[in-house]
Protein backbone atom coordinates (compact mmCIF):
# COMPACT_ATOMS: atom_id res chain seq x y z
CA UNK A 1 0.00 0.00 0.00
CA UNK A 2 1.25 3.22 -1.17
CA UNK A 3 1.56 6.06 1.52
CA UNK A 4 -1.90 7.91 1.46
CA UNK A 5 -1.69 11.62 1.38
CA UNK A 6 -4.69 13.74 2.73
CA UNK A 7 -6.07 14.66 -0.50
CA UNK A 8 -6.58 10.55 -0.89
CA UNK A 9 -8.23 10.37 2.11
CA UNK A 10 -10.61 12.72 1.26
CA UNK A 11 -11.62 11.77 -1.71
CA UNK A 12 -11.73 8.23 -0.08
CA UNK A 13 -14.32 10.07 2.41
CA UNK A 14 -16.52 11.46 -0.08
CA UNK A 15 -17.20 8.46 -1.99
CA UNK A 16 -17.87 6.29 0.75
CA UNK A 17 -20.36 8.97 2.18
CA UNK A 18 -22.06 8.55 -1.25
CA UNK A 19 -22.12 5.05 -1.19
CA UNK A 20 -23.49 5.31 2.84
CA UNK A 21 -26.46 7.16 1.57
CA UNK A 22 -27.53 4.97 -1.57
CA UNK A 23 -27.59 2.01 1.42
CA UNK A 24 -29.87 1.80 4.18
CA UNK A 25 -28.17 2.64 7.31
CA UNK A 26 -27.90 -0.50 9.56
CA UNK A 27 -26.90 -0.50 12.87
CA UNK A 28 -27.65 3.55 12.78
CA UNK A 29 -27.75 4.61 16.36
CA UNK A 30 -25.56 1.54 17.94
CA UNK A 31 -22.95 2.34 20.30
CA UNK A 32 -20.13 0.59 21.52
CA UNK A 33 -17.73 1.77 24.34
CA UNK A 34 -14.67 0.35 25.51
CA UNK A 35 -13.36 0.66 28.25
CA UNK A 36 -9.50 1.53 28.28
CA UNK A 37 -8.34 2.00 31.08
CA UNK A 38 -4.78 0.88 32.63
CA UNK A 39 -6.92 -2.20 33.43
CA UNK A 40 -8.12 -2.03 30.17
CA UNK A 41 -5.34 -2.03 28.21
CA UNK A 42 -2.94 -4.34 30.05
CA UNK A 43 -6.16 -7.10 29.56
CA UNK A 44 -6.00 -6.62 25.97
CA UNK A 45 -8.66 -3.84 24.80
CA UNK A 46 -6.89 -1.89 22.14
CA UNK A 47 -6.95 -5.73 20.29
CA UNK A 48 -10.78 -5.80 21.07
CA UNK A 49 -11.46 -2.41 19.05
CA UNK A 50 -9.35 -3.46 16.53
CA UNK A 51 -11.35 -6.45 16.26
CA UNK A 52 -14.73 -4.70 16.26
CA UNK A 53 -13.79 -2.60 13.98
CA UNK A 54 -13.07 -5.45 11.31
CA UNK A 55 -15.74 -7.56 11.81
CA UNK A 56 -18.33 -4.47 11.57
CA UNK A 57 -16.41 -3.68 8.51
CA UNK A 58 -16.61 -7.14 7.45
CA UNK A 59 -20.53 -6.72 7.69
CA UNK A 60 -20.64 -3.95 6.63
CA UNK A 61 -21.75 -1.96 9.34
CA UNK A 62 -20.66 1.40 8.70
CA UNK A 63 -22.54 3.43 11.16
CA UNK A 64 -22.32 1.77 14.53
CA UNK A 65 -20.37 4.38 16.69
CA UNK A 66 -17.63 3.11 18.78
CA UNK A 67 -16.21 5.01 21.44
CA UNK A 68 -13.79 4.40 24.48
CA UNK A 69 -13.92 5.28 28.00
CA UNK A 70 -11.78 4.97 31.01
CA UNK A 71 -11.86 2.03 33.85
CA UNK A 72 -15.80 1.25 34.51
CA UNK A 73 -14.49 -0.19 38.06
CA UNK A 74 -15.06 -4.02 36.74
CA UNK A 75 -11.08 -4.28 37.02
CA UNK A 76 -11.05 -7.82 37.42
CA UNK A 77 -13.14 -8.87 34.22
CA UNK A 78 -11.25 -6.82 31.81
CA UNK A 79 -11.74 -6.06 28.44
CA UNK A 80 -15.28 -4.58 29.42
CA UNK A 81 -17.05 -2.54 26.92
CA UNK A 82 -21.08 -1.25 26.86
CA UNK A 83 -23.31 -1.79 24.26
CA UNK A 84 -26.42 0.35 23.54
CA UNK A 85 -28.66 -1.08 20.97
CA UNK A 86 -32.12 0.51 20.15
CA UNK A 87 -34.49 -1.99 21.41
CA UNK A 88 -32.17 -3.91 23.70
CA UNK A 89 -31.48 -3.14 27.12
CA UNK A 90 -27.98 -1.20 27.98
CA UNK A 91 -25.23 -4.13 28.71
CA UNK A 92 -22.15 -4.60 29.50
CA UNK A 93 -19.83 -7.53 28.54
CA UNK A 94 -17.00 -8.32 30.63
CA UNK A 95 -13.92 -10.39 29.88
CA UNK A 96 -13.92 -9.61 26.20
CA UNK A 97 -11.97 -10.96 23.71
CA UNK A 98 -11.17 -11.00 20.27
CA UNK A 99 -13.73 -13.98 19.74
CA UNK A 100 -16.33 -12.21 21.78
CA UNK A 101 -15.80 -9.03 20.10
CA UNK A 102 -17.38 -11.08 17.10
CA UNK A 103 -19.85 -13.43 18.72
CA UNK A 104 -21.46 -9.69 20.54
CA UNK A 105 -21.72 -7.91 16.94
CA UNK A 106 -22.88 -10.58 15.25
CA UNK A 107 -25.29 -12.01 18.40
CA UNK A 108 -25.84 -8.74 19.94
CA UNK A 109 -25.73 -5.93 17.70
CA UNK A 110 -27.03 -7.63 14.22
CA UNK A 111 -28.49 -10.45 15.77
CA UNK A 112 -30.29 -8.50 18.66
CA UNK A 113 -29.56 -11.71 21.23
CA UNK A 114 -27.76 -10.89 24.44
CA UNK A 115 -24.41 -13.10 24.67
CA UNK A 116 -25.02 -14.16 27.88
CA UNK A 117 -22.00 -16.01 29.18
CA UNK A 118 -19.87 -12.48 29.57
CA UNK A 119 -22.77 -10.43 31.16
CA UNK A 120 -21.56 -7.94 33.67
CA UNK A 121 -24.88 -5.84 34.33
CA UNK A 122 -23.82 -2.26 34.85
CA UNK A 123 -20.74 -0.21 35.83
CA UNK A 124 -19.23 -1.30 39.90
CA UNK A 125 -21.09 0.30 42.33
CA UNK A 126 -18.44 2.28 43.76
CA UNK A 127 -17.74 3.97 40.57
CA UNK A 128 -21.76 5.41 39.89
CA UNK A 129 -22.31 6.27 43.22
CA UNK A 130 -21.21 9.75 44.69
CA UNK A 131 -20.11 8.38 48.11
CA UNK A 132 -18.13 5.85 47.00
CA UNK A 133 -20.45 2.65 47.35
CA UNK A 134 -20.59 2.69 51.08
CA UNK B 1 0.67 -5.12 33.48
CA UNK B 2 1.42 -3.80 29.94
CA UNK B 3 2.93 -5.71 26.93
CA UNK B 4 4.13 -3.72 24.07
CA UNK B 5 5.49 -0.06 23.91
CA UNK B 6 2.18 1.20 21.98
CA UNK B 7 0.35 0.19 24.80
CA UNK B 8 2.22 2.52 27.15
CA UNK B 9 2.02 5.48 25.25
CA UNK B 10 -1.67 4.91 24.66
CA UNK B 11 -2.03 4.90 28.50
CA UNK B 12 0.43 8.27 28.82
CA UNK B 13 -1.63 10.44 26.37
CA UNK B 14 -4.79 9.30 28.10
CA UNK B 15 -3.48 11.08 31.20
CA UNK B 16 -3.01 13.98 29.25
CA UNK B 17 -6.42 14.29 27.52
CA UNK B 18 -7.49 13.53 30.98
CA UNK B 19 -5.55 16.71 32.60
CA UNK B 20 -7.96 18.27 30.42
CA UNK B 21 -5.28 19.18 27.79
CA UNK B 22 -5.98 21.12 24.70
CA UNK B 23 -2.68 20.19 22.50
CA UNK B 24 -0.82 16.93 23.01
CA UNK B 25 2.25 16.14 21.24
CA UNK B 26 3.38 12.77 20.99
CA UNK B 27 7.03 12.43 19.23
CA UNK B 28 8.50 8.74 18.21
CA UNK B 29 11.67 9.62 17.43
CA UNK B 30 13.37 6.13 16.68
CA UNK B 31 17.17 4.96 14.91
CA UNK B 32 18.84 1.86 14.81
CA UNK B 33 19.46 1.47 18.74
CA UNK B 34 16.85 4.07 20.68
CA UNK B 35 13.64 4.90 20.52
CA UNK B 36 12.83 8.24 21.99
CA UNK B 37 8.66 8.86 23.11
CA UNK B 38 8.19 12.42 24.61
CA UNK B 39 4.29 13.11 25.44
CA UNK B 40 3.91 16.52 25.83
CA UNK B 41 1.00 18.68 26.93
CA UNK B 42 -0.58 21.77 27.85
CA UNK B 43 -3.02 20.33 30.46
CA UNK B 44 -3.48 21.64 33.88
CA UNK B 45 -0.04 20.32 35.05
CA UNK B 46 1.34 18.84 38.55
CA UNK B 47 2.81 21.01 41.46
CA UNK B 48 5.90 19.28 43.51
CA UNK B 49 3.69 17.69 45.74
CA UNK B 50 2.24 15.71 43.90
CA UNK B 51 5.30 14.61 41.33
CA UNK B 52 7.09 13.39 43.73
CA UNK B 53 4.21 11.10 44.48
CA UNK B 54 3.09 10.25 41.11
CA UNK B 55 4.98 7.52 40.30
CA UNK B 56 3.76 5.21 43.64
CA UNK B 57 1.74 2.89 42.21
CA UNK B 58 -1.26 3.09 44.54
CA UNK B 59 -1.64 6.90 43.91
CA UNK B 60 -4.08 8.52 41.53
CA UNK B 61 -6.29 11.87 40.93
CA UNK B 62 -9.10 10.32 43.24
CA UNK B 63 -12.03 10.78 40.54
CA UNK B 64 -11.92 7.95 38.56
CA UNK B 65 -11.79 5.79 41.67
CA UNK B 66 -12.69 7.04 44.89
CA UNK B 67 -11.91 3.94 47.35
CA UNK B 68 -9.34 2.68 45.10
CA UNK B 69 -5.69 3.43 45.19
CA UNK B 70 -5.12 2.78 42.15
CA UNK B 71 -2.93 4.60 39.52
CA UNK B 72 -0.68 2.48 37.93
CA UNK B 73 0.40 4.11 34.69
CA UNK B 74 3.42 5.92 34.99
CA UNK B 75 4.97 3.50 37.55
CA UNK B 76 3.93 0.73 34.84
CA UNK B 77 6.35 2.98 32.50
CA UNK B 78 9.06 3.35 34.94
CA UNK B 79 9.04 -0.13 35.94
CA UNK B 80 9.66 -1.03 32.27
CA UNK B 81 11.95 1.83 31.14
CA UNK B 82 13.77 0.58 34.31
CA UNK B 83 14.38 -3.25 33.09
CA UNK B 84 15.67 -2.28 29.78
CA UNK B 85 18.22 0.34 31.14
CA UNK B 86 16.43 2.78 29.05
CA UNK B 87 15.42 6.62 30.51
CA UNK B 88 12.51 8.30 32.16
CA UNK B 89 11.82 12.04 32.85
CA UNK B 90 9.36 14.00 33.87
CA UNK B 91 8.79 17.53 33.84
CA UNK B 92 5.39 19.16 34.93
CA UNK B 93 4.62 23.10 35.90
CA UNK B 94 1.16 23.63 37.79
CA UNK B 95 -1.10 24.97 35.34
CA UNK B 96 1.32 24.71 32.30
CA UNK B 97 1.52 21.13 31.30
CA UNK B 98 3.35 18.60 31.48
CA UNK B 99 6.02 16.62 29.72
CA UNK B 100 7.15 12.50 30.03
CA UNK B 101 10.00 11.24 27.80
CA UNK B 102 10.89 8.15 27.79
CA UNK B 103 13.87 6.14 25.67
CA UNK B 104 13.68 2.37 25.35
CA UNK B 105 17.24 0.87 23.65
CA UNK B 106 16.46 -1.75 21.31
CA UNK B 107 18.27 -4.28 21.55
CA UNK B 108 18.08 -4.85 25.32
CA UNK B 109 16.54 -8.37 25.87
CA UNK B 110 14.01 -7.24 28.33
CA UNK B 111 13.02 -4.38 26.02
CA UNK B 112 9.30 -4.73 25.25
CA UNK B 113 7.97 -5.08 21.96
CA UNK B 114 6.62 -1.83 19.86
CA UNK B 115 3.43 -2.93 19.08
CA UNK B 116 0.54 -2.16 16.81
CA UNK B 117 1.27 1.90 16.12
CA UNK B 118 -1.29 2.83 13.36
CA UNK B 119 -4.04 0.84 15.81
CA UNK B 120 -2.96 2.71 19.11
CA UNK B 121 -2.83 5.90 16.89
CA UNK B 122 -6.19 4.95 15.80
CA UNK B 123 -7.34 4.86 19.67
CA UNK B 124 -5.64 7.69 20.55
CA UNK B 125 -6.86 10.07 17.92
CA UNK B 126 -10.43 9.16 18.53
CA UNK B 127 -10.28 9.38 22.18
CA UNK B 128 -13.57 11.49 23.21
CA UNK B 129 -11.32 13.78 25.21
CA UNK B 130 -9.29 14.71 22.55
CA UNK B 131 -8.78 17.94 21.44
CA UNK B 132 -5.71 18.01 19.23
CA UNK B 133 -3.15 15.49 19.13
CA UNK B 134 0.04 15.45 16.92
CA UNK B 135 2.06 12.74 16.02
CA UNK B 136 5.19 12.87 14.79
CA UNK B 137 7.20 9.57 13.94
CA UNK B 138 10.65 9.66 12.77
CA UNK B 139 12.62 6.50 12.04
CA UNK B 140 16.36 6.84 10.92
CA UNK B 141 18.68 3.77 10.14
CA UNK B 142 21.30 2.76 8.18
CA UNK B 143 18.58 1.99 5.69
CA UNK B 144 17.53 5.49 5.11
CA UNK B 145 15.02 8.34 7.11
CA UNK B 146 11.53 9.01 6.77
CA UNK B 147 8.92 9.62 9.07
CA UNK B 148 4.95 11.23 9.02
CA UNK B 149 3.45 13.85 10.93
CA UNK B 150 -0.54 13.88 11.41
CA UNK B 151 -2.80 16.45 13.41
CA UNK B 152 -6.14 15.13 15.06
CA UNK B 153 -7.76 18.78 13.70
CA UNK B 154 -6.83 18.33 10.53
CA UNK B 155 -8.07 14.87 10.12
CA UNK B 156 -11.27 15.59 11.80
CA UNK B 157 -11.41 18.82 8.90
CA UNK B 158 -11.18 15.72 6.61
CA UNK B 159 -13.62 13.03 8.47
CA UNK B 160 -15.48 14.55 10.28
CA UNK B 161 -16.25 13.47 13.74
CA UNK B 162 -13.86 10.19 14.63
CA UNK B 163 -16.79 7.97 16.31
CA UNK B 164 -19.17 5.73 13.46
CA UNK B 165 -16.85 2.54 12.29
CA UNK B 166 -16.96 3.47 8.48
CA UNK B 167 -15.09 6.48 9.89
CA UNK B 168 -12.69 4.77 12.25
CA UNK B 169 -12.09 1.95 9.53
CA UNK B 170 -11.17 4.73 7.34
CA UNK B 171 -8.64 6.01 9.43
CA UNK B 172 -6.81 3.02 9.64
CA UNK B 173 -6.37 2.36 6.49
CA UNK B 174 -4.94 5.58 6.28
CA UNK B 175 -2.70 5.22 9.03
CA UNK B 176 -1.40 1.60 8.47
CA UNK B 177 -0.86 3.40 4.96
CA UNK B 178 1.50 6.04 6.36
CA UNK B 179 3.66 3.35 8.55
CA UNK B 180 3.79 0.86 5.68
CA UNK B 181 5.75 3.39 3.71
CA UNK B 182 8.43 3.18 6.83
CA UNK B 183 8.81 -0.66 6.36
CA UNK B 184 11.44 -0.77 4.26
CA UNK B 185 13.69 1.19 7.09
CA UNK B 186 12.96 -1.23 9.41
CA UNK B 187 15.85 -3.45 11.16
CA UNK B 188 15.78 -6.33 12.80
CA UNK B 189 17.07 -6.18 16.54
CA UNK B 190 18.96 -9.14 18.21
CA UNK B 191 18.83 -8.60 21.97
CA UNK B 192 22.68 -9.27 23.01
CA UNK B 193 22.86 -11.73 25.26
CA UNK B 194 26.04 -10.90 27.67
Amino acid sequence: MAKMTLEELRKLRNEKQAAIQKRDIEGKDSRIVIGMGTCGIAAGAKVVLDTFLEVLDEHKLENVSVTQTGCMGLCYVEPTIEVLVPGMPDTIYGNVDAETAKKIVEQHVIGKQLVTDHLFDRPAADIIQKDGGR
Amino acid sequence: MHIFICDFLLDIVQNSYEAGSTEVFLTLEEDDTLLVCTVEDNGKGMDEDLKARVLDPFVTDGVKHKKRKVGLGLPFLVQACSACEGSFSLHSELGQGTKVTCSFPLNHVDTPPFGDLPSTLLALMSHPLADELVVKRTLATVKGEGGYELSKRELTDILGQLTSSGTLNLLKEFLVSQEEDLKPLYVHHSPLLA
